[in-house]
């Protein structure tokens, strides 16, 4: 795997209190705007917030005291922005099309357990490599950005406000005007599709002795 | 006794509340004797970790070039 673009690239030295330069700024923009397209679902929004948070970045940059990375830093402040914008925007997802949207589920559900509800041998989960060892790898990256990408956009929407914003459930059964146990429901249904589009793109077959 | 398919269910929703102690039992010994659910319950935590890395800008960049529509 490439350590090209491992992202130090890009950082300011840890130890500099400097003024952030535009260019390093913009050459964290790609990722920005992958981050906020893959929870917005939405190019021209994606890249009107990315473009507020690099200019925010900017102004505010004497408070970027090099404590964190300068990556780290900005994704702070995308988040707060997506965070805002999903407030303000409201009931974004039809909720009618929240537990609808997956019309395969009952087929997919079938793929993977028997009738008696045990992992089918085909679907059964195998071990990962060690996740420290995955999270530095651009491949692990790769395929978790297309498993992401290729949820049902209101299920990866959901499940991406729970876990990339930090909403907590009551806040997010409240704004999409849906009760907890189908918010379970459908954060069940993403990550049992997450992993197992991560299992083909990044798991390796191991051992099973179910 | 439980089946990995209801254990799939209760892993996803540790992830967001405590769980019942009788669903907390019925789920360890499931996972003694499945490495199936086993392995399915560590991948559920990688994928929280992975989230909040991402969310946090420290993933490995993925090269640069533009998101597709």
């Amino acid at each position: 795997m490439s350590k090209a673009d491992s992202p130090s690239q890009n950082d300011q030295p840890p130890s500099a209190v400097q003024a952030i330069s535009a260019d390093a700024l913009i050459a964290l923009r790609a990722d920005m705007l992958k981050f906020a397209q893959l929870q917005l679902r939405n190019r021209e929004t994606a890249e009107d917030l990315v473009q507020e948070s690099i200019e925010a970045a900017l102004k505010q940059s004497s408070t970027f005291a090099g404590r964190s990375t300068l990556k780290t830093w900005v994704f702070a402040i995308l988040r707060n922005r997506i965070i805002d914008h999903v407030r303000q925007a409201g009931r974004t997802v039809a909720v009618s099309n929240l537990l609808e949207e997956d019309e395969n589920w009952l087929e997919r559900q079938d793929a993977l357990f028997s009738e008696k509800g045990g992992w089918r041998d085909s679907a059964r989960p195998q071990t990962w490599p060690a996740p420290e060892e995955s999270m530095q790898s651009q491949q692990f990256w790769r395929v978790f950005e297309a498993c992401l990408d290729h949820l049902p956009p209101n299920t990866g929407r959901v499940f991406m406000m729970r876990e990339f914003l930090g909403f907590d459930t009551e806040e997010i059964c409240t704004q999409l005007s849906i009760t907890s146990t189908n918010l379970h429901v459908i954060l069940h249904r993403a990550r049992l599709k997450l992993r197992g589009c991560m299992e083909i793109g990044w798991g390796h077959p191991g051992e099973a002795t179910c | 006794m439980l089946s990995c398919k209801e254990v799939t269910e209760i892993c996803s929703l540790e992830m967001e509340q405590p769980i019942a102690l009788g669903q907390r039992l019925g789920l360890g010994l499931h996972l003694m004797m499945c490495s199936g659910c086993t392995n399915y319950r560590r991948q559920m935590r990688v994928i929280r970790r992975a989230m909040l890395a991402y969310a946090d800008g420290v993933a490995v960049s993925t090269g640069g070039e533009e998101p597709k529509e």
